[in-house]
């Protein structure tokens, strides 16, 4: 995969990954010609597009759209379902995910999003490990966040 | 579940009430973000973001410098930093704080700063290198999170550089007791593969490790590094078939946990990787494919659910079983389920099932026939994308009988299209059927004045130049000149309209036309309209000036009659004094030669103007004016090189920013002034005018290298005599509406039916694909007029013809597959072999008919071949109990050597022995290649050995006979044959016979007739026990263009010379080889030179020039010069030859060293 966008129904972009080194001024006209040429597009239409020289999978939930860049030779289908347990992920995270959850909580989706592709490539599959992982790391925060909390309840400087 | 909703639960109120968190002026990371967000979405316009993000941007910028900010806070500014970068906004001065975050944050704020240079930074960045020493302590820690975290920000990016410091850490991690950090550790190597092969290449054994991980992860995130080595060298992992086989099946069976299975289809994600590797391991290796076939067809069987996920593995085992060695059985199942995707009311499948059937029908068009109703619809699907890929499938059936329905289509699609990448594309493709399946002169210019007008500027500059080159070529018979005629004559028509639309290629390439060929029409016209013309073209205010030149150089053509040399006069006033040096350049010209008729003649003469011009590359005519200018003071020439050299030398005087950038402007430049010799002096006129010189110069340039390149000796000529025996076949018609020559257009106003509509079209569109167009679809070049057949671009991109003819006769029965073989190969011999070769197998049919064709269909050889790589595992010949061969009835010219034997002690088989041994004298000393056995039969008592020995002037190949019997072998006769190469024996007396347990040797010297990347040698062995039948061993070697390279020592001074006078060049960047003694520029050259043994000729600065000659009988060669160059991180090739193959032969076998090294 080179790259994964989010972005809203308004051509907001609400997450953007790049897996192939590009510059910043690239990255901002692939966008924006892409953020373009998909919401141009009707509902009924085809899930994938051929831009330049890239196969583009895309997919709409509710508000949000979710958008992948592979190569020609790729499984479009399967890419399609990348993005679906990508969904899946966040769903089981946020409990229900909507647009809002990620908007506030972005940094939450790049962690569940690292977990699962990393480099471009499908890391983890299994759903129970990608988040058992992400748990993990949370736990840290739960351990650290609890005693900042209390502090600061009480009105006193956080010891950090 | 619970925890979740527990989590959820405590996550929203920092969502919704921003303010829950506030508390004694403390900084809440939430309440931060969240004001900033919700500020936003309560914004309207563009500008007041800006200005908000603006004000948060110089607040942040603010807080981050401040020495009183705590890693904390930092944390939640990064965040923010983050978001106003998503939005578009350089943050930019926050790249360093993001590695200071990831350097000294505690576990949960190096997450933060991790993310941070993740999404900030780039592969490239040098800030980089801030966080090699960082990721080196995290890797190292004993907390698990921390060398995650380290691990997934390597596998993301890492300067390619710095890879040595961390590989043994990250290595040491492929035995770590945590899955997670196995798997992570797996992909971070497969990462360092990507960007820098050759680091990893010792680590090889771990990733086996890695692939029997008893972690399903682990394993398959190995799998991603061996698709990816699999791919480039499949060679080398066939052993791995086997286990891949087994982890297929072991998934399809469900044998992998529960987790791992999505939507209760067993781990999708891993077969489809899977499917990808096998099709790389069987692809053109029945034996391997064989392996597969069972799981194939498993996991075609497994995947019936209805699911987007089973399509997604269905799909991709479709692609293996056409990619692998066919088995018809297979593919039927295959063709079946492509129908299920074509006919699918999903438009994704729809669509992959289209884009399935463009992959398939290079193999057998046929299986487009079911489907042709359903392509008709897609023809107008409201979706652009159905349409286009529907198109793709056409061009692929394209043929001489449909060419103009389908040709109609794409311009149709050309006219709504506006989008630059898919108008270049189709425009080419056009362009391509145009010029291979045109049906008549008149079609063929109307079509290609419409892909110029629609193409327009953004085309493929090959496009006008082929499309003149062909006008151009060809011997002076009548249809030629119809056809120039005809171009004339519309350009004309088109010239009278309104010339604005028209886009400046297109006007180039009519005032190229008009300039040569308006003679043509002169007698039915007045003399001077042509010229009018142009020069009406001339004054138009859209025309560009590289147009303007371009219509002067045709003016000076056309300016014979009195009228137009008045006309002439006139433009050239107004023109010589143009401030483009260009123009006033060609309007010079114009007024000399239109005053001078003598001059004009001579320059220009009106007949013969195709022949090429004698160049004198050396510019000898010059000396006389070299030696004057020396005399009277002048500095002496330098080469580029020694300019450079110069330079460097001067840099310690002259001021450093112009030392450094000087020597690569310079040399760049002096590239393009050795291009061609008639540009030298154009070129200094012409500095920072324009990027295109050859454009600019006109079309004597362009003349010169049209003829001169492509219509090579052997190349096109050949083609145009042969379509001279046979004339442009006209295609029968199967209904006198679907006559090629009625335009599609006519169709709506005969008042048909739409459905019936349809169906003509679908008739007219899949003409030529039908059941007697078996063969036809693989003869396919022969029903083609072949007057507009082009051969370089046909094979590269539309393949279906020639390229196919291995793979598809699957689905035939193997006798048809035979007269199609036969066909393909050699006609002539298709009916009196066709009964005889009834009962062999496919495989065997492309070696077999190799054989017929070159004896003439003499011997009959039934029985099983196994074709023998050189260099690959010994294999046997089976079945050698039914070989039955009727020796051939005239034994050639087929003298073969026989060697002083030594008889081989009874004990030991004679293969085992050292086959040095016989190698004669005279080779002895000479670097030779290893013993590569051929082949066997199954007792052994016979075997066959080769080995190449390197002559300094010849390649000689020996083949060695090993008798392993106590009975002598009688009748020997070898015959070896290619096509590609010239092969002649030595010396020597014809081998006759071998002795009981004796080694014979038989030596050829083996030149290739044109250059080309590999070639494979058949040989056939046919030989008679005492009492026996007669018997024949076939084998097969494959010859490589290295084996016939040889150092060119040339001196720098010659090798200048040649540089010159050598025609066909090549470009291309090559990957640098680095090595810790040397220079990457010599390690790459001496690389180079040690695999396909090249001469450095002489290494300068950052240039080096290397010769070689690829050897070509006693005595001569073909010489190829390459021109190296380092830029940036590679090594720009520049490679020239008279021959045209040899260069791109040659690149390619450069890459391939480079590679493994």
């Amino acid at each position: 995969m080179q790259f994964m966008l989010l972005f809203s129904r308004q051509g907001k972009l609400r997450l953007q990954k790049w897996y192939v080194p590009l510059s910043d001024k690239e990255r901002k006209k692939i966008s924006r010609d892409l953020v373009q040429t998909i919401l141009a597009r009707k509902p009924k239409m085809c899930s994938f597009l051929e831009w330049r020289d890239l196969k583009i999978v895309y997919k709409r939930y509710a508000s949000l759209y979710f958008c992948c860049a592979v190569e020609d030779q790729d499984n479009e289908l399967i890419t399609l379902e990348i993005i679906h347990r990508y969904v899946e992920l966040l769903d089981k995270y946020f409990g229900s995910v909507c647009e809002l959850d990620i908007i506030f909580n972005f940094e939450k989706a790049y962690f569940i999003l690292d977990e699962f592709l990393l480099g471009g490539e499908a890391q983890e599959t299994s759903k129970k490990n990608v988040l058992k992982a992400i748990e993990q790391a949370d736990l840290l925060q739960e351990l650290w966040e609890p005693p900042q909390g209390w502090l600061s309840e009480l009105s006193l400087p956080a010891s950090t | 579940m619970s925890d979740v909703v527990e989590k959820t639960l405590s996550a929203l109120p920092s969502l919704l009430s921003l303010d829950s968190q506030a508390g004694a002026g403390k900084l809440s990371p939430s309440s931060k973000l969240g004001n900033l967000i919700k500020g936003i979405t309560e914004l309207t316009s563009k500008h007041e973001e800006e200005t908000l993000i603006k004000k948060e941007l110089e607040s942040i910028k603010e807080q981050v410098a401040s020495p009183n900010t705590t890693m904390r806070q930092m944390k939640e500014i990064m965040v923010r930093a983050i978001y106003c970068e998503m939005l578009g906004y350089q943050a930019s001065f926050s790249y360093i704080h993001a590695i200071k975050l990831a350097q000294q944050g505690s576990v949960l704020e190096k997450r933060v700063g991790y993310l941070a240079v993740s999404l900030f930074l780039n592969e490239t960045d040098e800030f980089l290198l801030l966080l090699v020493n960082t990721v080196l302590k995290d890797l190292q820690s004993t907390n698990l999170i921390e060398v995650c975290m380290a691990l997934t920000v390597v596998s993301q990016m890492f300067p390619k550089d710095m890879i040595p410091a961390i590989l043994p850490v990250v290595e040491e991690k492929l035995t770590h007791p945590k899955e997670i950090i196995r798997r992570k550790a797996v992909l971070a190597l497969y990462k360092f593969y990507l960007i820098a092969p050759n680091q990893v290449q010792h680590i090889h054994s771990k990733f086996r490790k890695a692939l029997c991980d008893k972690d399903p992860g682990v394993m398959t995130a190995s799998l991603h590094i061996y698709l990816q080595l699999i791919k480039e060298n499949p060679e080398s992992y066939k052993d791995l078939t086997g286990s891949m086989v087994t982890i297929l099946r072991q998934v399809v069976g469900g044998k992998l946990p529960l987790d791992f299975n999505y939507h209760s289809v067993p781990a999708p994600w891993l077969q489809i990787q899977l499917l990808r590797i096998l099709a790389y391991l069987g692809k053109e290796d029945q034996g391997t494919s064989e392996m597969m076939y069972d799981v194939l067809e498993e996991s075609l069987r497994r995947a019936e659910m209805n699911h987007n996920i089973t399509y997604a593995i269905l799909f991709e085992c479709v692609k293996t079983i056409y990619t692998v060695h066919p088995k018809s059985q297979l593919l039927e199942k295959a063709a079946e389920c492509i129908g299920n995707f074509v006919l699918s009311p999903k438009i994704n499948l729809k669509y992959l099932g289209l884009k399935a059937l463009t992959y398939v029908v290079q193999q057998d068009a046929n299986l487009a026939l079911p489907h042709q109703m359903t392509i008709i619809e897609c023809l107008d699907h409201s979706d652009v994308i159905i349409k286009r890929e529907t198109l793709e499938l056409l061009f692929r059936i394209t043929n001489a009988q449909n060419v103009t329905v389908i040709v109609e289509k794409m311009l149709e699609f050309l006219r709504l299209t506006c989008d630059d990448y898919s108008t270049i594309d189709l425009v080419g493709k056009v362009a391509e059927l145009a010029e291979k399946y045109s049906p008549d002169n008149v079609w063929f210019i109307q079509t290609m004045n419409s892909v110029f007008s629609l193409g327009g500027d953004v085309m493929q500059p090959d496009i006008p130049n082929n499309f003149l080159r062909l006008l151009a070529e060809g011997v002076d018979n009548v249809e030629d000149r119809q056809l120039r005629l005809f171009a004339v004559d519309s350009y004309v028509s088109l010239l009278q309209g309104e010339t604005a639309k028209l886009p400046q290629r297109f006007l180039q390439v009519i005032s190229w036309v008009l300039g040569e060929y308006s003679y043509l029409r002169e007698e039915e016209s007045d003399p001077g309209s042509v010229m009018r013309l142009l020069a009406r073209l001339l004054d138009q205010r859209h025309t560009s000036t590289e147009t303007r030149s371009w219509v002067l150089g045709a003016m000076t053509k056309l300016c014979s009659s009195p009228v137009s040399v008045a006309l002439a006069r006139d433009v050239c006033e107004r023109y010589s004094g143009s401030l483009n040096t260009v123009l006033r350049q060609k309007a010079q010209e114009l007024m000399i030669l239109s005053q001078d008729t003598k001059l004009r003649a001579r320059v220009l003469p009106a007949e013969g103007r195709l022949e090429s011009p004698e160049v004198d590359s050396s510019l000898s005519f010059l000396d006389g004016y070299v030696s004057d200018a020396l005399a009277a003071g002048a500095a002496p020439y330098k080469s580029p090189h020694q300019r450079q050299e110069d330079l460097v030398q001067e840099k310690a005087l002259s001021l450093e920013p112009y030392g450094l950038s000087l020597p690569v402007s310079l040399s760049s430049c002096s590239i393009t002034d050795r291009r061609s010799p008639t540009l030298l002096s154009m070129s200094s006129g012409l500095s920072g005018n324009s990027t295109e010189l050859s454009h600019q110069e006109g079309s004597t340039t362009l003349k010169l290298e049209g003829v001169k390149r492509v219509w090579g000796k052997d190349g096109y000529l050949a083609q145009q005599q042969s379509a001279g025996e046979t004339p442009t076949p006209l295609v029968e018609l199967p209904s006198p509406l679907l006559s090629p020559q009625s335009p599609p257009s006519q169709k709506p106003s005969s008042g048909l039916e739409p459905d019936q509509e349809k169906r003509q079209l679908a008739s007219s569109l899949f003409v030529g694909l039908g059941s007697h167009n078996s063969v036809c679809l693989m003869g396919r070049a022969e029903t083609a007029p072949r007057h507009f057949r082009r051969k370089p671009r046909g094979e590269s991109s539309s393949g279906a013809s020639e390229g196919s003819s291995d793979s598809s006769h699957s689905s035939r029965s193997a006798a048809v597959d035979n007269l199609l073989h036969s066909n393909l190969l050699d006609s002539t011999t298709v009916a009196s072999e066709g009964g005889a070769a009834t009962t062999t197998t496919p495989q065997q049919t492309s070696q077999r008919t190799l054989d017929h064709t070159t004896s003439n269909g003499n011997p009959h050889v039934e029985g099983t071949e196994q074709r023998v790589e050189a260099g690959g595992p010994l294999s046997l010949i089976r079945g050698n109990g039914m070989v039955a061969v009727v020796p051939p009835t005239h034994t050639q010219t087929d003298p073969q050597t026989q060697q002083d034997l030594h008889p081989a002690p009874a004990l030991e088989r004679p293969r085992d022995l050292p086959l040095t041994s016989h190698l004669p004298a005279e080779l002895s000393g000479l670097a030779r290649s290893e013993f590569t056995p051929l082949c066997s039969d199954q007792d052994s008592s016979l075997a066959l050995s080769a080995c190449r020995v390197y002559k300094e002037d010849a390649l000689v190949l020996l083949v060695f006979i090993s008798n392993n019997n106590d009975s002598a072998l009688h009748q020997m006769v070898l015959q070896l044959t290619c096509k590609e190469l010239e092969i002649s024996c030595i010396s020597g007396s014809p081998l006759k016979e071998v002795k009981g347990h004796s080694v014979s040797v038989c030596l050829h010297t083996v030149v290739m007739k044109r250059a080309s990347v590999q070639v494979e040698l058949a040989g056939l062995l046919s030989y008679q026990r005492p009492l026996g039948q007669p018997q024949a061993a076939q084998f097969s070697l494959s010859l490589s263009l290295k084996h016939f390279l040889r150092p060119l020592t040339v001196s720098t001074g010659d090798y200048g010379k040649m540089w010159l006078s050598f025609s066909h060049d090549l470009k291309q960047n090559l990957r640098l080889v680095t090595t810790e003694h040397q220079e990457p520029l010599t390690a790459t050259l001496d690389a180079l030179k040690g695999k396909l043994h090249l001469h450095v000729v002489d290494i300068i600065g950052s240039e080096g020039i290397v010769a070689c000659r690829l050897l070509q009988g006693p005595g001569q060669g073909q010489p190829c010069l390459l021109h190296c160059r380092v830029h940036a991180d590679s090594l720009a090739v520049w490679l020239r030859s008279p021959v045209p193959e040899l260069p791109d032969s040659l690149l390619y076998h450069c890459q391939k060293a480079l590679t493994e090294t």
